[in-house]
C-alpha cells in the first residue's frame, strides 16, 4: 500500500481514508459475513483425500488490493505482449521452429519437454491461438517494477475468485464502491465465450461451445460450473461425449448433438485415452483425431505446457523480441538455470539467499525458500541439485510488495502476488483486475491456496472521466 | 440438455423426496412405538422397516437389535447406510452440486444449507431437539426445497426431469409404506373386528397422518378408520397428492410432454391404466402383498426405461 518513500500510494488514498474510519470490529464482522456467504454459495475447493469431498474454502480477505489506472496500463500492455509472444512461440515450435533455428531457444529444451506434443506438429489452429486463456503471475518489487513470476497457459484457474470476490465486496461494502471508481470485471464470462466462439472450426457459423470438467471432485469444479453457467453453455465430462464419423458429439436427452469448441479444464494427458493415458476415465476416446482433422477446437490447445515451463520462462523476453520486435514491458525475475554449469555453481554457493524451484513443479510444492530454510534443508536441496541440475531453477528472494490484510493481530502487511487473466481469440485482452493471492502467515512468500494462502479482491481504478467543455 | 444432467436432476429429486418420506415413515413408527398397545412389542414394529434380506443384514452388521435408538440412528444419521436421511440429503446435494449450472442459486443454497446443518447433527442432538421435531425439520426442509424448485425453476426440461423424479420416488414410497403393513391385510371378512378396532384406529390413523391424508380420509369417508379404505385412498384416489395413482398420473403427464412416442410413456400409461381399472375389492381378493409387489416391480421397470430413454444408461 505504501510507496518506497513511505507515502501512501495514490491509488490507495481514498481507500485508506475510508479504512481509517472503520473499526476493527466492523471489519471482523464483515469478514465473518463474507465467510458465511462463501460457504453458503459453496465457493469451495476440494482437498484430495479428505472425508465427504473434503471441501474447503480459500480464506478471503476483506481488504482489497488497489492499483491505479497508470499502474494497470503497464500491466495490461505487458501481459498482452507476453501472451501474444507465447502464442507465436507455440505456433512456431509446432511448425517451422524458427526460434530454434535462430539459436535463441535450445532444441532439446523443446523437443524433450514432457509437455511437447508431437501430434500437434504441422497442425493449423484457428487464428493461430494456442493459449486462449492465460494467467500471468506478477509481483511488485518497487514503485515502478512488476516482475513476472510465471506464465500459466495450460488450464489456469482462479478466475471465479476474481469474479466472486468482487461480488462479495460489493455486497459487503456498497459504500466503498460509491467512493471509488473501480473498473468492473463482471464481463469476463461474456468475453471468454466470445473468444471461444472466435476459434470455432472453419465453416461453423453458430458453434456449440462446451466446458469440459474432470468432474465434481476436481479441486476447481466450482469454477467450472460457475463459468459454464455464466456463459450459458453445457458443462460436460468425458462420459458425456463420444466421437462418431469424424466429429465430437454430446449425449443429450434429445439424442446426440455436435460439439465444435471445447473449453477443457482437464490436463493434456487425460483428454484422450487412445492417444495418451489409457487409464484415463475422464477423457473421450478418439477426440485427438478429431482435433487433428480440425473439426473440433480444444481450448487451450494440446501441448501448450511447453511454453509455461519454468525452464522456458527465461526465454520469454527473447520470444517477445523475436516474434513481436518489441522490448518486454514486464521484466522476468532474474533466474539461474541450474542446467548451466556457471549458474549451478552460483546457486550452490548462495543457496541460503535464493528460492529454488523445480522446473515442472507447481502449487508451491517442491521448492526451497533459502532464507527461511534450515541448514539441513539447504544441504538436502544441494544434493538434489547436484543429482538433477536440469530439474531446477533458482531466483533471488524478492522484496515482494505487501498489502494490508486483516489477520489475528489486526491489520498487518502481508505479501501478495497477482494473476491477471488474458483472453486470446479475435484479439487479446485482459480483464482489469485479477486474482490477488496473499500469504497469510507473517513474512511468508508462499501464496498458494494449498499452502495457506488467501485471496483478495483486486481493484483497478478507472481513469478520471474527461469532462468535456460545454459549448 | 445433457443426459447426465437430466440424470442428476432426476436423482436429486428422488433423494430429496426419499429423505422426506423416510422422515414421514419414521415419524409414524416412532409415534406408534409410544402407544400403550405397542409397549414390549417394539421389535416387530421397527423390524418391519427392513423389508429385504439385504437391508436386514446391513443393519444387523452394525447393530444388534431392532430398537428405537439404534434404528433411528441407522435410518437418520448413519453415513454407512446409503438410504439414511443424512445420506439421502448428501446424495441430493451432490446431484445438485453437479448440476448447479442449470439450477437456480436458491435451490443450491437451500439444499446446501440443509446439508451443512444435518452434517453436524449427532444422535444426542436429535434427542435434545426431540425426535419428532427433528423429523419434522427434515420434512420442512424438503418442502422448502420443493417450493424453491417450483417457485424458481424455468419451466423447461430440467423442471420436468426434476418433477418426474419426485413423483416416481413418491409412488414407490407410498407403496413401501403400505407394504410394511401388508401382512395385516386380510383377504376377506368385515373391515374391522371390534376387538382390533382401537389398534386399527391408531395404526392406520398414524399412517394416514404420516402422509397428510388423515383429514382427507375423514372428509371423504366420514366413517371410522377402515384399513381397506385407507388403502383405497392411498392407492386409487387421484385427489390425494401422495397416492400412487396421483404420482403415476403426474409421471405420465411429464413423459407425454417430453416424448410421447417413447417406451417410457407406453409403460407409464400401462401402469396408469392398471390403477384406473382397479377396484379395491378385487385387489384385496388377489392379495394385497402380491399387488403391491407387482406394482412396485412395474414402477422399477418404468424407472429403468426412463433412464434408458433419456438418461445415462446406454
Amino acid at each position: 500500500m505504501h510507496a518506497a518513500n513511505g507515502d501512501i500510494r495514490p491509488a490507495y488514498r481514498e481507500y485508506s481514508a475510508w479504512l481509517t474510519d472503520q473499526s476493527l470490529d466492523r471489519l471482523r464482522q464483515k469478514h465473518q459475513q463474507a465467510d458465511l456467504l462463501f460457504r453458503r454459495l459453496g465457493i469451495t475447493f476440494t482437498v484430495y483425500g479428505e472425508d465427504e469431498g473434503g471441501e474447503r474454502m480459500i480464506p478471503f480477505d476483506v481488504i482489497p488490493r488497489v492499483l491505479s489506472h497508470e499502474e494497470w496500463a503497464v500491466l495490461e500492455r505487458g501481459a498482452i505482449q507476453r501472451v501474444d509472444a507465447l502464442n507465436a512461440f507455440l505456433h512456431d515450435i509446432y511448425h517451422d521452429q524458427e526460434i530454434i533455428r535462430a539459436g535463441l531457444v535450445p532444441a532439446e529444451l523443446v523437443m524433450t519437454n514432457e509437455a511437447f506434443q508431437p501430434q500437434m506438429l504441422g497442425l493449423d489452429l484457428p487464428r493461430r491461438v494456442y493459449a486462449h486463456v492465460s494467467g500471468v503471475d506478477v509481483v511488485r518489487i518497487d514503485d515502478k517494477t512488476f516482475f513476472v513470476l510465471e506464465d500459466n497457459v495450460r488450464t489456469p484457474s482462479g478466475v471465479s475468485y476474481m469474479l466472486e470476490n468482487r461480488e462479495t465486496m460489493m455486497r459487503l461494502f456498497p459504500d466503498l464502491f460509491a467512493r471509488s471508481v473501480v473498473a468492473p470485471v463482471d464481463r469476463y464470462p461474456e468475453y471468454l465465450l466470445h473468444s471461444l466462439q472466435a476459434v470455432a472450426p472453419l465453416g461453423v457459423d453458430d458453434p456449440t461451445v462446451v466446458l469440459m470438467t474432470p468432474g465434481q471432485y476436481n479441486s476447481a469444479y466450482f469454477e467450472h460450473a460457475f463459468l459454464a453457467t455464466e456463459m450459458g453453455i453445457e458443462l460436460v465430462e468425458g462420459r458425456d461425449m463420444f466421437v462418431d464419423s469424424g466429429s465430437v458429439f454430446m449425449r443429450t436427452t434429445e439424442g446426440p448433438k455436435r460439439v465444435d469448441v471445447i473449453y477443457r479444464r482437464i490436463d493434456d494427458g487425460f483428454i484422450d485415452p487412445l492417444a495418451f493415458n489409457p487409464e484415463s476415465a475422464l477423457g473421450v476416446p478418439g477426440i485427438l483425431s478429431v482435433v487433428r482433422s480440425g473439426r473440433v477446437t480444444l481450448c487451450n490447445a494440446i501441448g501448450t505446457g511447453v511454453a509455461d515451463d519454468k525452464a522456458m520462462y527465461v526465454y520469454v523476453p527473447d520470444m517477445i523480441r523475436f516474434y513481436l520486435g518489441e522490448e518486454p514491458v514486464l521484466q522476468n525475475v532474474p533466474t539461474f538455470s541450474c542446467r548451466k554449469a556457471d549458474d549451478l555453481k552460483y546457486v550452490l554457493d548462495n543457496i541460503a539467499d535464493l528460492v529454488v524451484k523445480e522446473v515442472h513443479g507447481s502449487g508451491g510444492y517442491g521448492m526451497l525458500v533459502g532464507p527461511k530454510a534450515t541448514k539441513a534443508q539447504c544441504a538436502d536441496f544441494k544434493k538434489r541439485l547436484q543429482a538433477e541440475p536440469d530439474n531446477y531453477i533458482a531466483q533471488p528472494t524478492l522484496a515482494l510488495s505487501t498489502c494490508p490484510t486483516l489477520v489475528e493481530e489486526g491489520i498487518a502487511p502481508r505479501h501478495v502476488d497477482l494473476r491477471p487473466f488474458v483472453l486470446s481469440g479475435e484479439k487479446t485482452r485482459v480483464m482489469p483486475g485479477g486474482l490477488t493471492r496473499v500469504a497469510l502467515k507473517a513474512g511468508s512468500l508462499v501464496v498458494n491456496s494449498s499452502q495457506g494462502g488467501g485471496t483478495k479482491d483486486t481493484w483497478v481504478l478507472e481513469a478520471p472521466a474527461v469532462v468535456e467543455d460545454e459549448e | 440438455m445433457l443426459s447426465s444432467t437430466a440424470d442428476n436432476l432426476f436423482w436429486m429429486a428422488r433423494y430429496m423426496e426419499r429423505s422426506e418420506n423416510t422422515a414421514r415413515l419414521l415419524t409414524g413408527l416412532y409415534h406408534m412405538s409410544l402407544l400403550p398397545a405397542r409397549r414390549g412389542a417394539q421389535a416387530g414394529l421397527w423390524e418391519g422397516l427392513f423389508q429385504s434380506e439385504e437391508e436386514r443384514e446391513a443393519y444387523l452388521a452394525k447393530y444388534d437389535a431392532f430398537k428405537t435408538d439404534p434404528v433411528l440412528t441407522y435410518m437418520v444419521l448413519d453415513r454407512d447406510n446409503p438410504s439414511s436421511i443424512r445420506s439421502c440429503v448428501w446424495s441430493a446435494r451432490e446431484n445438485v452440486r453437479a448440476t448447479r449450472h442449470v439450477l437456480t442459486t436458491d435451490m443450491w443454497e437451500t439444499i446446501n444449507s440443509t446439508w451443512l446443518d444435518i452434517a453436524q447433527v449427532t444422535y444426542a442432538d436429535m434427542q435434545d431437539m426431540g425426535h419428532h421435531e427433528f423429523l419434522e425439520w427434515i420434512k420442512v426442509r424438503s418442502h422448502l426445497f420443493r417450493g424453491v424448485a417450483h417457485g424458481t425453476m424455468r419451466r423447461g426440461e430440467a423442471f420436468e426431469f426434476w418433477r418426474m423424479g419426485v413423483f416416481i420416488e413418491r409412488a414407490e414410497n407410498t407403496i413401501r409404506l403400505l407394504a410394511a403393513r401388508a401382512h395385516t391385510f386380510k383377504p376377506s371378512g368385515p373391515a374391522s373386528r371390534p376387538d382390533t378396532a382401537t389398534l386399527d384406529y391408531y395404526q392406520w390413523g398414524t399412517l394416514l397422518r404420516s402422509v397428510n391424508a388423515y383429514k382427507a380420509y375423514r372428509e371423504i369417508y366420514k366413517s371410522q378408520i377402515d384399513p381397506r379404505r385407507v388403502v383405497e385412498l392411498l392407492i386409487l384416489n387421484p385427489e390425494i397428492p401422495r397416492s400412487v395413482i396421483a404420482c403415476v398420473e403426474e409421471t405420465c403427464e411429464v413423459l407425454e410432454g417430453l416424448r410421447p412416442r417413447s417406451r417410457s410413456y407406453e409403460q407409464g400409461s400401462d401402469l396408469l391404466n392398471r390403477l384406473q381399472a382397479a377396484r379395491i375389492d378385487r385387489i384385496y381378493r388377489t392379495g394385497m402383498a402380491r399387488f403391491l409387489e407387482d406394482y412396485r416391480a412395474g414402477l422399477h421397470d418404468l424407472s429403468l426405461q426412463i433412464q434408458r430413454d433419456f438418461l445415462m444408461i446406454q
